[in-house]
């Protein structure tokens, strides 16, 4: 059994409103040494395979197909045994 | 002639089309309801807007993989009309049909008024009874409308016609104040390289009747009845 930690992100070229709307609130807050942020997606998704490579590739696979939109979105992912 | 009204879980546009279409025009008009395939006998195929699968995860992710939209794919392919509004636009971007994404509207508000576009290309069944340049009145409502596409495809879009109509003011000037959400090249609508696929933000079936304050968006639907 894995779990896979799932992050999808903006691509660099795209225009992130929501990122520079969180990071205007937190220089209101005082955090004025916030150079970017980045708003993004995680997910947490929990997959019955036993072996770790077919885990992997089949969550490249979700994010290919559904999880992120290539046109707009960059994806990464964390895979770890856990148990049943 | 024979229209298709999609109908998704979530989907809000529908009836607008149904009366659009079927009453104010008198056509041949269906629901039809995500789960069925068969979509012989439509001459176009309507996408409307609405929220399909309550635009979890992004905007049309999930409604793209409903069992009809296979046969949209093959509609399209073989040539048929496709018209996405909205939501339906937003579907046809994740279906790969037409290019690009739309990407929440960069003041992140929802946006629900009035806007003037300008057709740019009215070589298409979509737009052939309207000259080019001239300017519609056509109401948006939406969160995600923002058009984005790299450079090469935005280029490739610009060369070969394919930006189908423009935010602009009542004048016809596609300025930064009249671009309504941040779209890139203040685009509305796109066509695919065949020109049987049309993606638009604005609702024409919302511009029908003079009691709603415009009956531009006829000027579409017209151009498709008149094209068969």
């Amino acid at each position: 059994m894995y779990l896979a930690k799932v992050y999808v992100t903006p691509r660099p070229t795209v225009n992130d409103p929501q990122g520079l709307t969180i990071k205007g609130g937190l220089e209101m807050l005082g955090f004025e040494n916030v150079k970017s942020v980045r708003f993004g997606k995680y997910l947490e998704i929990r997959i019955d395979h036993r072996d770790r490579a077919q885990a992997e590739q089949q969550v490249r696979e979700m994010c290919r197909q559904l999880l992120a939109n290539p046109v707009i979105e960059d994806f990464r992912f964390d895979l770890e045994e856990i148990e049943p | 002639m024979k229209f298709g009204i999609i109908v998704f879980p979530g989907t809000w546009s529908d009836m607008d089309c149904h009366h659009a279409l079927g009453i104010v025009l008198g056509q041949r008009v269906d629901y039809i309801w995500h789960k069925d395939t068969d979509l012989s006998g439509y001459d176009c195929v309507i996408l409307p807007g609405g929220f399909s699968y309550g635009d979890y995860l992004r905007a049309g992710a999930i409604a793209r993989f409903s069992p009809v939209m296979a046969s949209v794919q093959r509609f399209a392919q073989e040539g048929k009309l496709v018209l996405g509004i909205c939501n339906g636009f937003q579907i046809l971007c994740e279906a790969g049909l037409l290019p690009g994404a739309l990407l929440p509207n960069n003041h992140l508000q929802y946006r629900c008024q009035w806007t003037y576009l300008r057709v740019e290309n009215n070589a298409l069944p979509f737009t052939s009874g309207v000259e080019k340049g001239r300017v519609l009145k056509i109401p948006i409502s939406h969160y995600d409308g923002n058009y984005y596409a790299d450079e090469a495809t935005l280029a490739e879009l610009e060369a070969e016609g394919r930006v189908v109509f423009r935010y602009c003011t009542p004048e016809g000037e596609a300025t930064e104040e009249a671009n309504p959400n941040g779209a890139l090249h203040n685009i509305a609508g796109i066509v695919n390289k065949g020109g049987n696929v049309l993606g638009m933000m604005p609702h024409p079936e919302r511009a029908c009747e003079e009691l709603l304050g415009s009956t531009d968006g006829n000027l579409l639907f017209l151009s498709i009845i008149n094209s068969m």
